[in-house]
């Protein structure tokens, strides 16, 4: 699997470090309530087809990056930096 | 008082020959890391430009002018081998023993490093002054295109002896073999 | 038999016989010259086997290759090539190849048939383990393993290119050159040892010149490529994702490395893998001497070897008859050919027999005579090689590794690829099923041009001439009547095992694979499958189509795990990171022990000293009455800068950072999101925004990556930098009530505890290196880190040490650390090992709820704050001369030690020589209210049962005053 890197190009998976669902970017309110944290911690849906993911170029860039992909074809859309996805 | 003595960061492992592919170390007496503050990448440029008659070079570029180097060296992130003066326009860090280097070059040279980095250095698509962060086996690097058949890898100096013996290996299986 | 003059001959050996062969031919072809056709036995009936096939698709003439260390069982003998001293041996024979005992398996075959030890072998259920698998692995399987550690060197290797050619046969060529001369950065690769495919086995012209000749001209052309590289000797194993391809190069030469595994990654790919022969099913149609018709020409053709004496050719469609033209042309007589077509007319200076069929075969280790059935009548024919054609296959493996399923073509009675089954993938040639040489020629040629044309380039296709045959088969799967009819040789599967999985409702082809193992074995059945499928069509009543193929997967072709893992073994498995004192600690005779990826001193033995312990006593007393000092190089250190660097800080930690002065130092706590802690450390303020942070040294880089993921995506509203500097620093601990003493022999200026207060940090000068100084303890003595640029780390270190010895102290290692951490009740991811709370560590006071921070939110939920939770205290063994151990588990004293009745468990324990007593961290179930409480421990592992006392954490010093000086 091969990845495209923002900042480095498209890239071997090995070099990076996977972190699950870009969920993971919309951190709920302090306050929001066990209902959303618990979302946001530990529900995730299985989808069979697109998912976006949280990608950490470890051995590379060190960016954490949105990889938009596809579970059915294996095949890699596009990457985003996270940074940009989250701000 | 002490006396303090300065020790290289590969010993006695350099220099290196095997076949046609020979590692040697790349001295070198002061690094920084400098990262912009945000919004500062343009005011950074112009800085580095009047100190080191170097601007910042793109991501995956290194730029030189006389002594001085401006190396990408990731996200947000790059390597000058002169102190600077980036007071509330950069983070500076120095690591100038953080890192330590070698240069492996000859005719193999690039045969050597297909079997440890898992990236694309064909000459045509990764060209001089060109630089990547990578992984040579295990071990994290950054390698930079230095001439036709010479590249630049830059270690945590802590896995200065596994650089080594990882390409140790590759050159002498290369070796062996006669051929590449 | 050879036909023609070998020229320059070299000695190897087959079962320690010596047999005379050509540099570089396949060993089966020196086999053959010799007139040695049984070449092994088989799985599971041991059955006598000769080489079917000339490729890697070769599923009988499996052999050993090289003794002891650097045997390698399960080489083809098509593929192994010859070379002075080669040492070869047969497989599953014994006590040898033409005596083999458990031969009788072929007489107990009615009872060995599909399925059999699913029913037979059923009960006692026992008896499975103790004797039925083992006899059962006894007598079936292949070559053995050596049992010893292998010390060949295997690598693996990246490549990238713009066009990947698989197979260098008439397409793959036209391919490669048509592509190559417009541009293309290509690579060709093929697993043969000579690229030209085909061309090099068949009597034929192309361009007006012997195939041969034209082969090594196109070939001289693309060396001249610069943007062309040829990959000889390497199998394309296996398609993946984004144009990713795996090969599997064979090195020759005694002392180059044995294998080279390759990841390419290509823009294109174009398939060029040719087609493979199948067999028919007839009865005994598995004797040493019954080959492939396509593989007897290759070995007449290409290597001058006749595999037999009197040929007979067997087939359903043209090309038998090519094999019967050139194998009389190189002088070879033919007994007979066979068509089982009968509406032909052949002329022919050979007996033809049309509407044929053989129905039986003879020759106990070989070949002897078959019998013939056809038009006219029924014969026998005495023959010693018989030449099968059930036609040819394309080889569409590669283009089923992401799911894509084959068509059936009526026409050439065969599978081909569906297109673009693998992104980025063109099939051409044989393989895409074109069957002539013209037609290869041309397919190769255009479809690459498409490609060059796709990335940018001007092509020009230029063709050579070639011959232009037609192609005609009918098929013919299966010889009527009974008798044992081989479908998969290696996996000893014949069609009443087809038969029986049908009978059975195995009637999907995926069930009748598994039920009956074709397939399964190292060929995958390459051989073998379309011709079951066929036969398991029959039986059915269904079509080819709807019958469908298996499953193919990667790799084509057995691939060794020592390839694929190459470069891993020893020092190759996980980098090694060494301190700068590292050397002076080994002269010291320090044993050394892995934290992470880094080593560090165990101990430092003296003279005389018996044991560990005695060493580590020593060390902990150095520290408690005179000073130690320790390398702390290993803990991440991480630069923190920037406007925002404070309240970034304040958001990854539990505790307040903000609030921290410049030059001062303070211990943090660190949470995962969902509550749990994560790691500790220290903060110490160098600046308004800049701090220094400190991590243990297994989670630096976890740490790393979490305030990475924190300040990228969490606050990227936050300005603030961060990068590690760990490398830069060489640290040092310097701990004991002479630790000043000490520092100030070393240190420009001298220090007081006035200027140096407890958590005090700040520059200092060492021999005019610029230092840092942090007041900090691990060990509840007054304590210091000293940190200099790693250059000058291994010469400080000696300084010091030197200094402490001077005093009375001296070294300490990891295991005088860990007891002087426990007898303080200070953590290490023993006790953050990922399941406890801050709570459980009786720190939820440090988890401020004045502000936001990860973790926080998640760490209030009641589940996570229930005093029933195991939390943190101390232990303390009350019986004497009893230990406590690290992993055991606590009851009640008069509880059973069962799960149901566990109160928790230890994390650390050691002998603490200043307490003079085993103490132990452990988290037990409300622990804190249990102080006083005698509790049992139980180590089932290590056989220790004993009693302890439930107290503080904190064992000696509770106040700290110590450390504050």
């Amino acid at each position: 699997m091969r990845i495209n890197c923002p900042h480095c190009g498209e890239r071997d998976r090995r070099e990076f470090y996977y972190m699950g669902d870009a969920v993971a970017v919309t951190r709920p309110a302090p306050d929001a309530g066990p209902d959303a944290w618990d979302d946001y911690l530990h529900n995730r849906d299985n989808p069979a087809g697109d998912t976006r993911d949280l990608w950490y170029h470890e051995a590379g860039c060190g960016a954490w990056i949105v990889v938009a992909r596809n579970t059915l074809t294996h095949a890699v859309h596009g990457a985003t930096l996270a940074q940009k996805a989250a701000s | 008082m002490a006396r303090l003595i300065a020790l290289g960061a590969f010993g006695d492992l350099l220099p290196l020959q095997t076949g046609d592919v020979t590692c040697t170390e790349v001295m070198r007496e002061t690094l920084f890391c400098v990262a912009p503050y945000r919004g500062q990448h343009k005011a950074v440029s112009a800085a580095l430009k009047a100190q080191l008659g170097l601007s910042l070079p793109a991501a995956g570029r290194r730029k030189i002018a006389g002594d001085a180097i401006c190396q990408w060296i990731g996200h947000d992130a790059w390597v000058v081998s002169a102190p600077v003066m980036l007071d509330g326009l950069a983070a500076v860090s120095d690591q100038s023993d953080g890192y330590a280097a070698l240069d492996v070059a000859g005719a193999g040279v690039e045969a050597v490093l297909a079997r440890l980095i898992p990236l694309d250095l064909r000459s045509t698509t990764f060209k001089v002054n060109h630089t990547a962060r990578s992984l040579l086996g295990h071990v994290p690097v950054s390698i930079t295109r230095t001439g036709a058949q010479a590249f630049e890898v830059m270690v945590m100096r802590s896995m200065a002896a596994s650089l080594v013996h990882d390409l140790q290996v590759a050159m002498s299986g290369l070796a062996r073999r006669g051929s590449a | 038999m050879r036909l023609r003059n070998p020229g320059q001959t070299v000695t190897f050996s087959f079962d320690g016989k010596p047999v005379q062969g050509v540099p570089g031919e396949p060993v089966a072809a020196a086999l053959l010259a010799s007139g040695i056709r049984l070449m092994g036995r088989s799985f599971k009936y041991h059955r006598p086997r000769g080489v079917l096939t000339a490729g890697s698709e070769e599923p009988n003439a499996l052999v050993t290759v090289g003794r002891g260390a650097a045997q390698d069982p399960n080489q083809r003998a098509t593929m192994v090539e010859v070379s002075e001293g080669l040492e070869v041996f047969s497989q599953n024979a014994w006590p040898s190849l033409r005596h083999d005992a458990l031969a009788v398996n072929d007489l107990l075959s009615p009872f060995l048939g599909a399925g059999f030890y699913y029913k037979t072998f059923m009960w006692p259920a026992s008896f499975w383990e103790r004797l039925y698998e083992p006899v059962i692995r006894r007598a079936a399987g292949l070559g053995r393993l050596s049992g010893k550690a292998n010390a060949d060197l295997y690598e693996k290797a990246f490549a990238f290119c713009d066009l990947l050619v698989i197979g260098a046969g008439p397409a793959g060529l036209m391919a490669a050159l048509t592509a190559g001369r417009a541009g293309v950065d290509v690579i060709l690769a093929d697993e043969d040892s000579a690229m030209g495919g085909r061309l090099l086995r068949e009597v034929e012209d192309v361009d007006g010149r012997p195939a041969a000749l034209w082969v090594a001209d196109v070939l001289a052309q693309l060396r001249a490529l610069p943007n062309v590289r040829l990959m000889p000797r390497t199998t394309v194993t296996g398609a993946y994702d984004q144009g990713t391809y795996g090969a599997l190069e064979r090195i020759v030469g005694a002392d180059a490395p044995g294998e080279c595994f390759w990841r390419i990654v290509a823009k294109r790919s174009v398939l060029c893998a040719g087609a493979l022969e199948r067999s028919i099913a007839f009865p005994d149609n598995d004797r040493p001497g019954i080959m492939l018709a396509g593989a007897v020409r290759a070995y007449v053709t290409r290597w001058g070897v006749a595999p037999g004496r009197s040929v007979t050719v067997f087939g359903n469609n043209d090309d038998a008859h090519r094999t019967a033209r050139d194998l009389a042309a190189a002088g070879i007589k033919i007994a007979g050919l066979i068509d089982a077509r009968a509406d032909l007319a052949v002329s022919a200076d050979y007996p033809v027999f049309t509407g044929g069929s053989v129905t039986a075969t003879a020759g106990r280790l070989g070949l002897t005579s078959i019998t013939v059935t056809h038009q006219g009548g029924t014969r026998v024919i005495q023959t010693d090689c018989l030449a099968v054609s059930g036609g040819w296959n394309p080889s569409v493996h590669l283009t089923c590794h992401m799911n894509g399923r084959p068509q059936w073509r009526e026409d050439i009675a065969a599978f081909v690829p569906t297109p673009d089954a693998i992104p980025g993938m063109a099939v051409a040639g044989a393989c895409h099923g074109v069957f002539d040489t013209q037609g290869c020629l041309r397919d190769g040629a255009e479809v690459a041009a498409a490609i060059a044309r796709d990335l940018g380039f001007a092509p020009e296709v230029t063709l050579p001439v070639a011959e232009a045959r037609a192609y005609a088969i009918a098929p013919f799967w299966e010889t009527p009547g009974k008798g044992r009819k081989w479908v998969d040789l290696q996996n000893d599967v014949t069609t009443k095992d087809i038969a029986i999985s049908a009978q059975e409702n195995m009637r999907s082809v995926e069930h009748m694979k598994r039920y009956t193992t074709q397939g399964m074995a190292p060929d995958q059945g390459k051989s073998s499958n379309v011709l079951a499928l066929a036969v398991l069509a029959d039986l059915t009543g269904r079509g080819i189509p709807e019958t469908g193929t298996t499953t193919f997967r990667p790799p084509f072709v057995p691939v060794s795990i020592a390839a694929m893992g190459a470069g891993g073994q020893g020092k190759g498995f996980a980098p090694t990171r060494l301190m700068t004192s590292h050397h002076a600690s080994v002269a010291a005779r320090a044993p050394m022990i892995e934290a992470g990826l880094w080593y560090r001193p165990s101990y430092f033995p003296l003279e005389g000293d018996v044991s560990w312990r005695q060493s580590c006593d020593r060390e902990v007393n150095y520290v408690r009455n005179v000073v130690g000092v320790c390398d702390v190089s290993t803990l991440g250190k991480i630069d923190v800068q920037g406007p925002d660097a404070a309240p970034l800080l304040d958001f990854v930690y539990t505790n307040r950072m903000s609030t921290l002065k410049v030059g001062r130092v303070r211990y943090g706590l660190m949470l995962r999101e969902d509550g749990f802690v994560m790691d500790d450390g220290t903060a110490a303020r160098l600046g308004p925004d800049h701090f220094v942070i400190t991590t243990t040294t297994a989670a630096a880089g976890q740490v790393m990556r979490h305030l990475e993921f924190a300040r990228q995506v969490l606050r990227p509203d936050l300005d603030a930098r961060i990068v590690s500097v760990t490398d830069h620093w060489a640290q040092f601990a310097v701990a004991g009530p002479r630790a000043q003493v000490l520092l100030n022999t070393v240190l420009d200026e001298q220090i007081t505890d006035e200027d140096w207060p407890f958590m005090a940090c700040g520059a200092v000068g060492i021999g005019g290196v610029a230092g840092r100084l942090f007041r900090i303890s691990f060990s509840g003595e007054t304590a210091y880190e000293i940190a200099v640029p790693a250059r000058y780390g291994e010469s400080l270190f000696r300084q010091l040490v030197a200094q402490a010895r001077t005093l009375g102290g001296g070294p300490y290692g990891l295991e005088a650390l860990n007891v002087l951490r426990i007898e303080k009740g200070l953590l290490t991811h023993a006790e953050l090992h990922g399941r406890t709370t801050a709570y459980d560590l009786g720190l939820a006071g440090m988890v401020s709820v004045q502000k936001d921070c990860i973790g926080q939110a998640a760490a209030r939920r009641p589940g996570l704050v229930d005093p029933m939770r195991e939390r943190l205290v101390g232990l303390r063994a009350v019986e004497e001369g009893r230990r406590l151990t690290a992993g055991a588990h606590l009851f009640a004293k008069d509880a059973k030690a069962v799960t149901a009745n566990d109160q928790g468990y230890v994390t650390s324990a050691c002998y603490s020589p200043t307490l003079d007593c085993y103490l132990g961290l452990a988290f037990v179930k409300n622990g804190p209210e249990r102080y006083g409480e005698v509790i049992r421990m139980v180590d089932h592992l290590r056989g220790v049962d004993t009693l302890a006392e439930v107290c503080h954490p904190v064992f000696f010093d509770p106040e700290g005053g110590r450390a504050r000086g």
